[in-house]
């Protein structure tokens, strides 16, 4: 689903943030990316949904390849994506059941099956009652839980979450991350960058840890190797 | 498609007096075009009026013989540029002075000798009134030996010539200018939307719209206001015509205004405008967000 081989990136400004940086995602898989700030996790997602390019390497999302990605193919990798940030990035002049709305309309999907297709991600999130809902009347978590419903809207193959949680409390997060565990369960790729440790530590789903932009610790392949020292 | 125009008619709500702005601009620019327009197709249908009546008039010298003149006058009716040949005889002359200047009329009923000359019309074909084939004609008639002297109003079909072409090049110059200001502020009002817009549209992109339906909004919205700017320009350029030509009577009595293709190039022209300025500051302003 996901392979980076030998990726570096360097921003115009001169800063290299992702140094020889190769691994690859299964079907199926939930993948944690952890690491301190700036080393290098946000730059990996925006490489995912194709915000940025890689400097050399190559990546490759779902079939297609970042690096030479022409415009018109960016949305297409996008409708397979699913993104959620940290700010949960609603739309404030609208209610829950039109944020989700709106990436339906935007994508062209037919105008009389968009509200069913909302209903059912809402109800996925546990949010049915609250589709008429403004972002500043609900909480953070519940915020959150409607970004995460407008990027199953699409179906996905993939989720990217960046700090899902960065900005809830504890009985947020932890309800924030079951519903990702949940979505996982189902099928679809979840690729997570956090810095909670005790999130990464709960459960024993694959880590990525990262330093200044190279990859540092990657439990798929360095237990792997424990294991096979022994 | 629905939030396609949804959004673009937002923009008005959004920048009022922006927008305002950008049809007023759009509608002076069309509006000044417009209104030399005007003027140059009326001076257009003057000029055709007055070109019916250019005619070089050759004078004979007293004494040809009538076999020359005509044989000369089947010659000049071959002209490709002439329509027909007219040839007056001396007597005409007489008879068409006594009784257009009927003051005179005792003077040359008592004259002895008849004092005017026989003449040769040429009235040339429609197309050919233009000052410079009008000169090439005459210059052709000296030639003829029996030709004592050619007249023609060389002058004012010059004049009338350059009178039209200076009004159509004048009017197209601040017309210009406006437009090209109405560019501009269609741009700056598109660039304020798109920074007032930056998070919808980085939202949009996220969730994967593509980079046309981005801009369609901006696109339809640059175009709905060119339309509506060249519609109020013709309002206004109708108001013009309507004060001058109520007057009815005098000078302007006969002005016309303008037909419905030409009324539809304008209302495309706004059209072309408005978009011209959405995509220009579309394409720049975009990228950044
Ligand atoms: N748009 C940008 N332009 C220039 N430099 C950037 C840009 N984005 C990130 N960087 C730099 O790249 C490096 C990696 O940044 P990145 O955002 O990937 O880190 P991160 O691991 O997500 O950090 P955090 O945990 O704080 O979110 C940092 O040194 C940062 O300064
Ligand atoms: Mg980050």
């Amino acid at each position: 689903m996901i392979r980076f081989s030998h990726v570096y990136k360097s921003y115009p400004n001169g800063a290299l943030a992702l140094k020889d940086v190769t691994f690859r995602v299964s079907k199926g898989e939930f993948v944690f990316l952890t690491g301190h700030s700036g080393a290098g996790k946000s730059t990996i997602m925006k490489l995912l949904f194709a915000e940025q390019r890689p400097t050399a390497g190559e990546v490759r999302v779902s079939g297609y390849i970042a690096n030479s990605l022409k415009a018109d193919e960016v949305p297409k990798l996008r409708r397979r994506l699913g993104v959620v940030f940290q700010d949960f990035r609603l739309l404030e002049d609208r209610t829950a059941g039109e944020n989700i709305a709106f990436a339906l309309e935007v994508t062209g999907a037919r105008t009389d099956t968009i509200a069913a297709r909302v209903m059912r991600v809402l109800t996925q999130v546990g949010l049915s009652a609250k589709s008429r809902a403004y972002p500043r009347e609900l909480s953070g978590g519940e915020q959150q839980r409607v970004a995460i419903a407008r990027a199953l809207v699409n179906d996905p193959a993939i989720l990217v979450a960046d700090e899902p949680t960065g900005n809830l409390d504890e009985r947020a997060t932890r309800g924030v991350f079951q519903l990702l565990r949940d979505i996982n369960a189902g099928g679809t790729v979840v690729v997570m960058a956090t810095h909670d440790l005790d999130l990464v530590r709960q459960t024993n789903y694959r880590t990525i840890e990262l330093r200044e932009g190279s990859v540092v610790y990657d439990s798929a392949v360095d237990e792997a190797d424990t294991v096979g020292a022994q | 498609m629905r939030l396609l125009t949804r959004e673009a008619l937002l923009s008005f709500r959004r920048a009022p007096l922006l927008s305002t702005l950008s049809v007023t601009t759009i509608a002076f620019s069309l509006f000044t075009i417009g209104l030399f327009g005007l003027v140059a197709i009326n001076l257009r249908e003057a000029l055709r009026g007055l070109e019916e009546r250019v005619e070089i008039v050759a004078f004979v010298l007293r004494g040809t013989p009538a076999e020359t003149i005509t044989l000369a006058s089947q010659d000049i009716a071959a002209f490709p540029e002439v329509q027909d040949v007219n040839f007056v005889t001396e007597q005409q002359a007489l008879a068409r002075a006594r009784a257009e200047l009927v003051e005179f009329k005792d003077a040359y009923r008592d004259l002895q000798v008849n004092p005017l000359p026989a003449s040769i019309e040429v009235r040339m074909k429609q197309g050919q009134r233009d000052a410079a084939t009008v000169d090439r004609v005459a210059e052709r008639l000296r030639g003829f030996g029996f030709v004592d002297d050619v007249r023609y109003g060389r002058e004012w079909v010059q004049r009338l010539d350059q009178l039209r072409n200076v009004t159509g090049l004048v009017g197209l110059v601040i017309g210009l200018a406006f437009a090209a200001v109405a560019v501009v502020i269609i741009g700056v009002t598109i660039r304020l939307t798109i920074l007032q817009r930056a998070r919808e549209i980085s939202i949009m992109r996220l969730v994967g719209a593509t980079n046309w339906f981005v801009r369609g909004p901006f696109l339809l919205e640059g175009a709905i206001k060119g339309f509506l700017g060249g519609l109020l320009s013709l309002l206004l350029c109708y108001a013009g015509y309507l004060l001058f030509h109520d007057n009815g009577g005098g000078p302007f009595g006969g002005l016309i205004f303008f037909g419905p293709q030409q009324m539809l190039l304008i209302l495309v022209f706004g059209v072309l405008l408005g978009l011209g300025g959405s995509l220009v500051s579309v394409g720049r302003h975009l990228r950044h967000v």
